[in-house]
């Protein structure tokens, strides 16, 4: 039976890195919640963030964390671009082709990182990369810290502007009710192509965040994008606490169930749950029903 | 057979006709390498058939469906390995689990009323709990891989399924004749339509008495049975199997990019998808590697490059621009 | 008639027409026979390396191809002056793509094929290469059944798991015994993929004949694909074990190591019985100071042997910028792979299936890059001459500590505490 140290060593690390993945969650949600577009090229995204992260610190040495605004402006720019560009078109079409679609973007990014930057993991490390705090009896990975820390920020800044600025409640009225929004003239396309670049420069912020834990390798691109929908989907899609919450609820899962059972089918609990809520209730914990 | 054919125009049937007669001279007309090809080809043909049921014939997006070749591919293999049962009994075992799988997403889903977008990622679930669960299951050799015994190269035993590459190909070709024949009986029979009224819309469906439950649940029963037996197959033709390769979510987007490229919901759209995809495949790498092209992850590009140009121009498919280009009507569905 | 020469008179008989009519033929032939591609005997040797250039083992398979890049030059040096023609592919780290390419590289005339650092690729091309009776060096791939099927066409320069495991074990001892220091208890830690379960079987197996003097109080099995290996650590950790073993990939390892730093564990030692991943340029890299004192037992480059001098100068040549001791070991087994292609193609005087598996069958080579006995087969097309040594990490470069006749420094155990890392 481990002892309760372990178990709250474990669990506190699940809860951190739960969080930066809630955060790359969260640019899912809002573009699935708003757009409706199922973003299978979404880890793909949070990869390009990763390597930006690298690349610049790798030139100039810059700190991830400061470079996060950055960072989130380019993929913003590139959010919106594809949204704009090339997705526009598929939103009325059915899934399978918005699938294809993205499966299909998702293939060249990933091989035009392998093409760039060569197969071989590229990581950021920075002067506090190894470093922990002694919290009592728990040992705190510094980096996992930090980047939950920013995460939370990030999340805290999307939902103010959701809630209070003009465009936020537009984007908002969008998702509610696409006619309606049109009738009162709101430019529908300027705004979706909005809402899925503030929801690249999400995965732009996460990716920033997430070098610092994890390395940075091509094929990263599809096991994210999976992660992302197994929390979007528990949390409640639509909903940003959710997001969140289905991030710091999936990573502590996999902690726990790793420690108790075997590390490596930790995976089988986060999909078990994410099962149990797409039967029992699939809006996700925090969503609202749709409708 | 007469029935079997109704229904589709006589210039379609000179193609077909053609084709067949192709693909079955095909030994004696192809070096071994393209042999080989052919065999890939005719493989996702026919596994893009069977997801062609559950999709374009009853609207139910499966991205997860790899866990039916795994599972009949693995049930086929330990029975020959561990009980030396020959395939062709193993197929019974392997298609009776294939479809006990689809039988439990299935219910679970429709009763549950999971549809669209979360059935697709129910599905991914399911074939990356597989993928795990098999990488545990030691009887079946954990993740360290499922090897069946080789021999036999000199002559061909069809009866263990052990031989040469040209038995193997008429395995294949008949499979995929047979799915064809399958699908075009499937669609003109009463099941087939009441899966267009689904697929179009459930809600009336169920309105005018259509018990839409029941049918999907077909959809999907033969859906995941037809594709095990491709299970079986893959395992007797590569005579090894490993969780990760086998139930991994690549497979299950390749088995899907045959029918959606091709023109998902139609009867020919996975055939022409598989010819279309593996052809342009294998062509990209001849000439990347002429070209001097050939970094690692530029053929996948350009791949990529095509899906995309494909989707955009076509998101129908291929097969229904195809169609009114050699001037077939579409056969009125 | 007047005599010409044979060639003078063929040169003056092919038109083009008759040419293509002669290349149809020779096309419908080949396509006629399935197997036994028929050759002209005693032609340019023409061998085909498959190797994952692309996908998840891309950086290894790279590193791979630098031994095939090398060959040319070094065989006109060792005398294998025959001509020789190497053909690189990629097969993608994709089994299926795996086969295919060797199916290609056989129809475009390759007579031997080498590769693939994959133990299922490996399985899939040796199906297809005992099918068409082309020879199979086998550079890197240790699952045990590859060569318990009866092939007569396949090889393996290369240990299998349970060798690597036995032989690493035994070397755990000689470790304690040159330092005088013996722990107590072992936490095993292995990734949960093909190459891992098979040495983790393999290790259940032979530990226990083994009489070594620790115990294994935990294993502790990860994902493959696993990013964050904080919670196995934490359990290897809770053990209080005096020694880790690991049994890992590259990029596992780089993550393993780096949270055991962060988690502030410091067991006696990390000991490998045989993975790659800890001696890879890439760990070393990244790792920096960290990655030192980390011991690894494995089949390695014998520093004092001629033919390693010769390959290390090659690879100068070819890549000055990389660091060899980072590639060695992918390096050495691809080029041992092609050296004996070739040589057994200079005794076979042919390139007939046949006659080459039968002159690999009776390779013996002394001079070769690895540590240990010649290459040689037995009937079953394994080599078992391959000896390991103990590898450890020294100022970032992966040194032999053990045994004292290839060492280059001597073992230091325990390791150093993170803190304490200059």
């Amino acid at each position: 039976m481990p002892s309760l140290e372990l178990v709250l060593n474990v669990a506190l690390g699940g809860i951190l890195a739960g969080l930066v993945y809630g955060l790359m969650a969260l640019g899912l949600s809002v573009i699935f919640g708003v757009v409706r577009v199922v973003n299978f090229a979404h880890g793909e995204m949070m990869t390009i963030a990763m390597y930006l992260a690298v690349t610049l610190f790798g030139a100039f040495g810059l700190d991830p964390l400061i470079m996060l605004v950055p960072i989130a402006a380019v993929l913003f720019a590139l959010g919106y671009a594809m949204q704009a560009g090339l997705i526009n078109p598929f939103i009325s079409r059915p899934e399978h082709t918005q699938f294809m679609l993205l499966v299909a973007i998702a293939i060249i990014i990933t091989n035009v990182l392998l093409i760039v930057f060569g197969p071989d993991a590229r990581s950021v490390q920075t002067s506090y990369s190894l470093d922990s705090f002694l919290v009592g009896p728990l040992i705190v990975d510094a980096t996992k810290a930090y980047a939950a820390a920013a995460a939370i920020l990030v999340a805290l800044a999307l939902f103010v502007f959701f809630r209070f600025t003009l465009v936020g409640k537009a984007i908002r009225a969008c998702a509610d009710n696409y006619v309606g929004a049109l009738v009162v003239g709101l430019d529908v396309k300027h705004l979706y192509a909005l809402t899925f670049g503030l929801g690249a420069a999400c995965v732009g912020a996460a990716g920033a965040m997430l070098v610092l834990v994890i390395d940075a390798t091509p094929p990263l691109g599809p096991a994210l994008t999976l992660l992302a929908f197994v929390i979007v989907i528990t949390g409640g899609l639509g909903s940003m606490p959710g997001a969140l919450l289905g991030g710091v609820m999936i990573g502590l899962t996999e902690a726990l169930a790793g420690l108790f059972f075997t590390p490596s089918a930790k995976s089988m609990f986060s999909f078990g749950l994410l099962v149990l809520v797409l039967l029992f209730r699939p809006q996700g914990i925090l969503g609202r029903k749709a409708s | 057979m007469g029935r079997l054919l109704d229904g589709v125009p006589r210039r379609g049937l000179a193609w077909l006709a053609a084709l067949l007669a192709v693909l079955l001279a095909a030994p004696w007309l192809a070096n071994d390498y393209l042999l080989t090809v052919l065999i890939i080809i005719l493989y996702f043909a026919y596994t893009g058939q069977a997801w062609n049921i559950m999709f374009g014939f009853a609207g139910q997006l499966s991205l997860g469906h790899a866990i039916y070749v795994g599972l009949g591919g693995y049930t086929a293999a330990a029975l020959f390995v561990h009980f030396g049962i020959g395939p062709w009994i193993g197929l019974v075992a392997a298609v009776a689990v294939g479809a006990a799988c689809g039988a439990i997403i299935g219910f679970l889903a429709f009763r549950f009323g999971v549809g669209g977008v979360y059935f697709a990622i129910l599905t991914i679930a399911f074939a990356e709990f597989a993928r795990i669960g098999f990488d545990h299951f030691s009887w079946v050799g954990g993740s360290g891989g499922l090897f069946l015994p080789v021999a036999n190269y000199s002559q061909s035993d069809i009866w263990n399924l052990r031989g040469k590459p040209i038995m193997f190909y008429y395995v294949i070709l008949t499979l995929t004749v047979a799915a064809f024949l399958l699908c075009h009986a499937l669609l003109r029979s009463r099941v087939g339509y009441y899966w267009q009224a689904i697929r179009e819309d459930e809600a009336a469906a169920r309105a005018l008495g259509i018990d839409t439950f029941r049918y999907k649940m077909y959809a999907v029963l033969i859906s995941a049975g037809m594709t095990s037996v491709a299970g079986v197959f893959f395992a007797f033709y590569y005579n090894n199997l490993f969780p990760e390769q086998v139930f991994s979510i690549a497979r299950s987007i390749e088995i899907i990019l045959g029918p959606i490229i091709g023109g998902a919901g139609t009867l020919v759209g996975p055939i022409v998808g598989a010819f279309l995809l593996t052809g342009l495949a294998e062509t990209m790498w001849e000439f990347l590697r002429a070209v001097g092209l050939d970094a690692p992850g530029t053929r996948q590009v350009f791949y990529g490059l095509v899906l995309l140009a494909i989707i955009i121009v076509q998101p129908a498919g291929v097969w229904p621009w195809l169609a009114r280009l050699i001037g077939l009507e579409k056969p009125r569905s | 008639m007047t005599r010409k020469s044979p060639t003078k008179s063929a040169r003056a008989g092919v038109t083009r027409r008759s040419f293509a009519a002669g290349a149809g033929a020779a096309g419908l032939l080949a396509g006629t026979a399935p197997f036994n591609i028929v050759r002209a005997q005693g032609g340019p040797l023409k061998i085909g390396v498959i190797l994952p250039l692309s996908g998840v083992q891309a950086g290894i398979g790279q590193s791979c191809k630098r031994g095939a890049d090398i060959a040319p030059a070094l065989f006109k040096q060792i005398g294998y002056t025959q001509p020789i023609e190497i053909v690189v592919v990629d097969f993608e780290t994709n089994v299926d793509t795996a086969r295919a390419r060797a199916e290609r590289l056989i129809a475009d005339g390759c007579n031997m094929l080498s590769g693939p650092f994959d133990s299922g690729a490996a399985s899939a091309i040796a199906q297809v290469a005992e099918q068409k009776g082309v020879p199979f060096v086998i550079n890197i791939a240790a699952a045990p059944q590859i060569t318990e099927q009866g092939y007569k066409f396949v090889f393996r320069n290369f240990q299998t798991a349970p060798q690597i495991i036995s032989r690493g074990l035994a070397l755990f001892s000689d470790i304690f015994a040159a330092t005088g220091k013996t722990p107590s208890t072992a936490v095993l830690m292995h990734i949960n993929d093909t190459f891992g379960q098979a040495n983790k079987a393999a290790i259940d197996r032979i530990f226990p004949t083994m009489n070594l003097p620790f115990k294994i109080v935990e294993s502790i099995a990860y994902d493959p694909a696993a990013k964050d290996l904080s919670v196995e650590v934490s359990k290897a950790k809770a053990t209080n074990a005096d020694i880790l073993m690991t049994v890992t990939r590259l990029n596992d390892a780089i993550i393993l190591v780096r949270e055991m730093v962060k988690q502030r564990w410091e067991p006696m030692g990390i000991i490998s019985p045989g993975s790659p991943g800890m001696y890879e340029q890439q760990f070393l890299d990244t790792m920096g100071k960290y990655g030192d004192y980390v011991i690894t037992t494995v089949p390695w480059a014998n520093p004092k042997a001629e033919m390693t001098k010769l390959v290390a100068d090659e690879f100068k040549k070819l890549y000055p910028r990389d660091k060899l001791p980072g590639h060695i070991f992918n390096i050495g087994f691809t080029f041992e792979a092609l050296m004996v292609c070739a040589d057994a193609h200079k005794r076979a005087g042919s390139t007939n299936g046949t006659a080459l598996a039968d002159a690999v069958r009776t390779t013996k080579i002394e001079k070769r890059v690895m540590v240990g006995g010649p290459i040689e087969f037995d009937a079953k097309g394994q080599c078992n001459t391959i000896a390991s040594v103990c590898l450890q990490n020294r100022n970032q470069t992966p040194t032999v500590v053990l045994p004292k006749d290839a060492a280059e420094m001597t073992p230091v155990f325990p390791m150093p505490s993170w803190n304490q890392r200059g």
